[in-house]
C-alpha cells in the first residue's frame, strides 16, 4: 500500500551515530600491550658439534634487517665462564638482553667468592625456564640458544628455543643449519662416532661453506667457539668462509 | 622482671655493646636436648638426643630432612625450627627447579642467615629461638654448619649444641684429628660417644632416645630411627663412660671459641624451660 | 570468471605479513602402556621432532616419579619439561610433608589436578601414567591435556595413539573377537606387543621412530630396556 518515506536515508537512525563503512571501532582492552610478534634484527644459523673432548660451535657475524644485510660485525658466540660457551640465533636484541643478565649472574657468582661457578647444565636449565616463562606470557625472547660446556669432564651440548623447547644432543644446528648442516654432521658422526678436534673443525668449516652458498641470509665472516676439556674456552675469528664460485657459471635451471 | 635496663627490646643496645634479647634467644638453644654434628672427608653425620615431654607423649623429632643432600638437627624452640626448615626446603627446591643441581650448602646457609638476621634488627620481631646443626654434602665436600639465633653461622669441623653440650664438644675437640679420615661407622661411633658424654650417669643412650642422620658422596641424606640404630649403639656398648671436663682439647672447633673470650653469658631464668616447648 | 589463476609467491607479496607467535609446538612421540596383574609396562619412542625436522633421536620421554610410578609424555615438549619438573618437586614436597612416598593413585589424582589448573592455557601433552597400586596391581591412567583422567589396562597415546589404540583394544582387550577367553596378559606377551605396535607405528607415523625406551615396573623395581626402530 502506501507508507511515508523515512525521515533519513543512508544515515544513522535517530539517536545513534553515523556508521562509516569499513570503520569498525577497534575494541581494545585498556591494558592492551603489544608483545613481540616477530623478530626484527635477526641472525641466522648456528652449527655445533661434539668431539671426543669438547665442542665446536660456529656462527656468522651478520645481523640482518629482513633481507637487508644490516650489521656485519655482530658476534653471537660468547664465553660465559671458563666452562661455558653460549651461542644465539634469532633476534639480536633479545640475545643482547639475555647476554646481559647472564653476565650479571656470573658476576654475582664471582662476588660471592665461594668458588662455585655456573655449570653448563644449570645455565641450560635456567635459560629453559626463562624462555618458557616468557613464552607463557606470550612475550617470547625470539632466539635459539645453544649452550656448550664441559661438566664433570664431559662435553655437554644443549639448545633452547623461543618456546622453551630444550634438548641436548651431540649435534645441534639452528635456523637453516638445522636443514642443511645437521644431515651433513650426522653423516660424519655415523662414519666416525668420536671425532677429534681437527676433524670436528673441518666438518664445521665445511658446513659454514655450504651454508654460505645456500642460505641467502648468511655471511662469509664468522666466529668459531671451541670449548675443550683440556684447553678451556677459545673464541676465534673473524674467520673467512673458503669460497669457490668457479662452477657457478655452469649451474643452470634455477 | 627485667634482668637489666637494656633488655626490653631487640633493638636496644646495652652500653657494653650487647643486645640482651638476642643473647637470651641464644640461651633458648641451651634448653634443647643435646645434638652433635661431625664430618669426615666423605661423610657428614648428625646425631641427636630425643626427649619426650611426658611419659605419655612420643619422643620429639630432632632431625629434619631438607633435601637429598642436606639434613638438619635442631636445639631450641621446635616451632621455630619448623619454620626455618620449611624455608630451607623451599630454597633447595627452587634452586633445584631452576638450576637442575643441588643447592650449594654455603649459599643455603647464607640466605638462611640473611633471613634470621632481619629478626635481630627490628623492634617488631624476635630472634628465632633455635640453633641448627646442618649436615650436607655438595661439590665442595662434606660440611657441618652451625647457626645461632643471633643469625651468626659457622662452618665447623664438628660441633655440638644443646643442654650439657660442652662435654660433647670436649670429646670432639679431643678426637678432632681422627675424624677427617674416619669411615662412616667410625664417625657415628664418635658422635654417639660425644652425645653420651652429655648424659647424666643415670641415663644411657637407647634406640628410643637417639636418632642419627648422615649424608655422603653419592649417598642421599638418611635418617636412622629405632631398630636401625641398635647396631651402632651395640658398637659403643660397654665402653667406659668418660667423666666430664677432661683434659684440655688440642684445638678449637670453631675460630671464635679459641683465645678470644666469649661474652659473659646473660643470666636467664631456667623456669622458662617449663613454659617453652624446647627440644 | 577468469580462467587465469594468479600465482601466489609469498616472497613477492607487498602487503605486510603479520606473523603470530604460537606458544605450542607439536614435537610428536608416542607412548604405549599395558598393565598386568603384578606388573605394568610402558614404552615411549625416543624421537623428538618438529614438522620434518628431527631434533634428536635419543630423547627419553619416560619420567620415573617414584619406585613404582612412571609418567610417559608426548606432545608439546616445552610443556612436558615444565610439567615433569613441577611434578618432581611436588613428589619431594609430599615425601617431606607426609614422610612417605606418594602412591600411584595419589600421583594420578595430583596430575589431573595440575593439568586442570591450567585449563585455559593447557599443557599440550598426552600423558600416560603407569604404576603399581596399593595392592601391587598394575594400573594405567591416561589423560587429556586439560586433566580428564581415566583408569584403564592399556593405552596408546601421542602422535600414533589413534593408530595403535584399536590394535591394543583388540589384542589386549580382546575386543571384536569371537570365542575368546578373557585371561590376564602375561608380562612377556605385553612386552612383545609393545615392541610390535611400535614397529608398526614407525612405518606409518613420521613422528614416531628411532628407538623405544621401555620401563617394566614390578614389585622388584623398574627395569629399563631399549629397542631399535627404523630411523628414517
Amino acid at each position: 500500500m502506501f507508507s511515508a518515506p523515512p525521515f533519513w536515508q543512508n544515515g544513522p537512525a535517530p539517536g545513534s551515530f553515523y556508521d562509516f563503512p569499513n570503520m569498525q571501532p577497534q575494541v581494545q582492552p585498556n591494558d592492551f600491550r603489544q608483545h613481540t610478534q616477530s623478530p626484527v634484527t635477526t641472525s641466522t644459523s648456528l652449527v655445533a658439534v661434539t668431539y671426543d673432548k669438547g665442542i665446536i660451535i660456529a656462527g656468522d657475524l651478520l645481523a640482518s634487517y629482513g633481507s637487508l644485510a644490516r650489521y656485519r660485525n655482530c658476534p653471537r658466540i660468547v664465553k660465559v665462564n671458563n666452562n661455558i660457551i653460549l651461542g644465539s640465533s634469532g633476534d639480536y636484541a633479545d640475545f643482547q638482553y639475555v647476554q646481559n643478565f647472564i653476565e650479571q649472574k656470573v658476576i654475582s657468582d664471582e662476588c660471592l667468592d665461594d668458588g662455585i661457578t655456573l655449570k653448563p647444565k644449570s645455565l641450560y636449565c635456567w635459560l629453559t625456564r626463562i624462555l618458557y616463562n616468557r613464552r607463557s606470557k606470550m612475550d617470547p625472547l625470539w632466539n635459539n640458544f645453544i649452550v656448550a660446556g664441559i661438566q664433570d669432564g664431559e662435553p655437554f651440548l644443549g639448545t633452547v628455543d623461543k618456546q622453551g623447547t630444550a634438548y641436548s644432543d651431540k649435534i645441534i644446528c639452528t635456523g637453516y643449519g638445522a636443514h642443511i648442516a645437521t644431515p651433513m654432521l650426522r653423516d660424519a658422526l655415523d662414519n666416525k662416532p668420536q671425532l677429534t678436534q681437527a676433524e670436528a673443525r673441518a666438518q664445521v668449516e665445511r658446513c659454514m661453506e655450504v651454508l654460505y652458498y645456500r642460505d641467502a641470509r648468511s655471511f662469509p665472516k664468522y666466529q668459531l667457539g671451541i670449548i675443550d676439556a683440556d684447553q678451556g674456552v677459545s673464541i676465534e675469528g673473524p674467520l673467512q668462509v673458503a669460497q669457490n664460485w668457479s662452477v657457478a657459471h655452469s649451474i643452470k635451471g634455477y | 622482671m627485667f634482668r637489666n635496663q637494656y633488655d626490653s627490646d631487640v633493638t636496644v643496645w646495652s652500653p657494653q655493646g650487647r643486645l640482651h634479647q638476642v643473647e637470651y634467644a641464644m640461651e633458648a638453644v641451651n634448653l634443647g636436648s643435646a645434638t652433635v654434628g661431625l664430618k669426615s672427608n666423605s661423610h657428614a653425620v648428625i646425631i641427636a638426643l630425643k626427649r619426650a615431654s611426658s611419659e605419655l607423649s612420643a619422643y620429639q623429632k630432632k632431625i629434619i630432612n631438607i633435601d637429598d643432600h642436606i639434613g638438619i638437627t635442631i636445639s631450641g624452640l621446635t616451632a621455630d625450627a619448623r619454620i626455618l626448615s620449611r624455608y630451607m626446603r623451599t630454597e633447595c627446591l627452587n634452586y633445584k627447579y631452576s638450576h637442575d643441581t643441588y643447592m650449594p650448602m654455603n649459599r643455603l646457609i647464607t640466605t638462611l642467615g640473611n633471613k634470621m638476621q632481619v629478626c635481630t634488627q627490628r623492634y617488631d620481631r624476635r630472634p628465632y629461638g633455635v640453633g641448627l646443626l646442618v649436615a650436607g654434602f655438595d661439590d665442595k665436600g662434606s660440611h657441618i654448619y652451625q647457626t645461632c639465633p643471633s643469625a651468626n653461622f659457622y662452618d665447623c669441623k664438628a660441633m655440638s649444641i644443646g643442654s650439657r653440650s660442652q662435654s660433647a664438644r670436649t670429646y670432639l675437640e679431643k678426637h678432632l684429628d681422627q675424624l677427617l679420615n674416619s669411615s662412616l661407622e667410625e664417625l657415628i661411633k664418635h658422635g654417639l660417644r660425644a652425645l653420651r658424654d652429655t648424659l647424666p650417669p643415670e641415663i644411657d643412650l637407647s634406640t628410643k632416645n637417639v636418632s642419627i642422620g648422615f649424608v655422603g658422596k653419592e649417598r642421599q641424606f638418611k635418617i636412622l630411627e629405632e631398630e636401625e640404630i641398635a647396631p651402632y649403639l651395640g658398637l659403643i656398648e660397654g665402653e667406659e663412660r668418660r667423666g666430664q671436663g677432661a683434659d684440655k682439647a688440642p684445638g678449637p672447633l670453631r675460630e671464635d671459641q679459641g683465645e678470644a673470650p666469649r661474652d659473659p653469658q646473660a643470666a636467664t631464668a631456667t623456669e622458662a624451660a617449663d613454659r617453652m616447648d624446647t627440644d | 570468471m577468469s580462467l587465469v589463476v594468479k600465482p601466489n609467491f609469498p616472497d613477492y607479496q607487498t602487503a605486510p605479513v603479520q606473523r603470530g607467535f604460537n606458544p605450542y609446538a607439536d614435537n610428536g612421540g608416542s607412548v604405549v602402556a599395558i598393565a598386568g596383574d603384578d606388573f605394568v609396562i610402558i614404552g615411549a619412542d625416543t624421537r623428538l621432532s618438529a614438522g620434518f625436522s628431527i631434533y634428536t633421536r635419543e630423547q627419553n620421554k619416560l619420567f620415573p616419579l617414584s619406585s613404582t610410578t612412571v609418567l610417559g609424555c608426548s606432545g608439546c615438549w616445552c610443556d612436558t619439561l615444565t610439567l615433569t619438573r613441577i611434578l618432581k618437586s611436588r613428589m619431594q614436597m609430599y615425601q617431606q610433608e607426609h614422610n612417605k612416598t606418594m602412591s600411584t593413585t595419589a600421583c594420578a589424582q595430583m596430575l589431573s589436578t595440575m593439568l586442570y589448573y591450567k585449563r585455559f592455557f593447557p599443557y599440550y601433552i598426552s600423558n600416560v601414567l603407569v604404576g603399581l597400586d596399593n595392592d601391587g596391581k598394575g594400573v594405567v591412567y591416561s589423560y587429556d591435556p586439560i586433566g580428564h583422567c581415566e583408569k584403564r589396562t592399556h593405552r596408546a597415546g601421542g602422535s600414533a595413539g589413534a593408530l595403535l589404540q584399536p590394535l591394543l583394544d583388540n589384542q589386549i582387550g580382546k575386543k571384536n573377537m569371537l570365542n575368546v577367553k578373557e585371561e590376564p596378559v602375561s608380562q612377556q606377551r605385553a612386552l612383545s606387543i609393545i615392541k610390535d605396535v611400535f614397529i608398526s607405528a614407525a612405518e606409518r607415523d613420521i613422528y614416531t621412530g628411532d628407538s623405544i625406551l621401555i620401563n617394566i615396573i614390578t614389585k622388584d623395581g623398574i627395569k629399563e630396556e631399549t629397542f631399535q626402530l627404523r630411523k628414517d
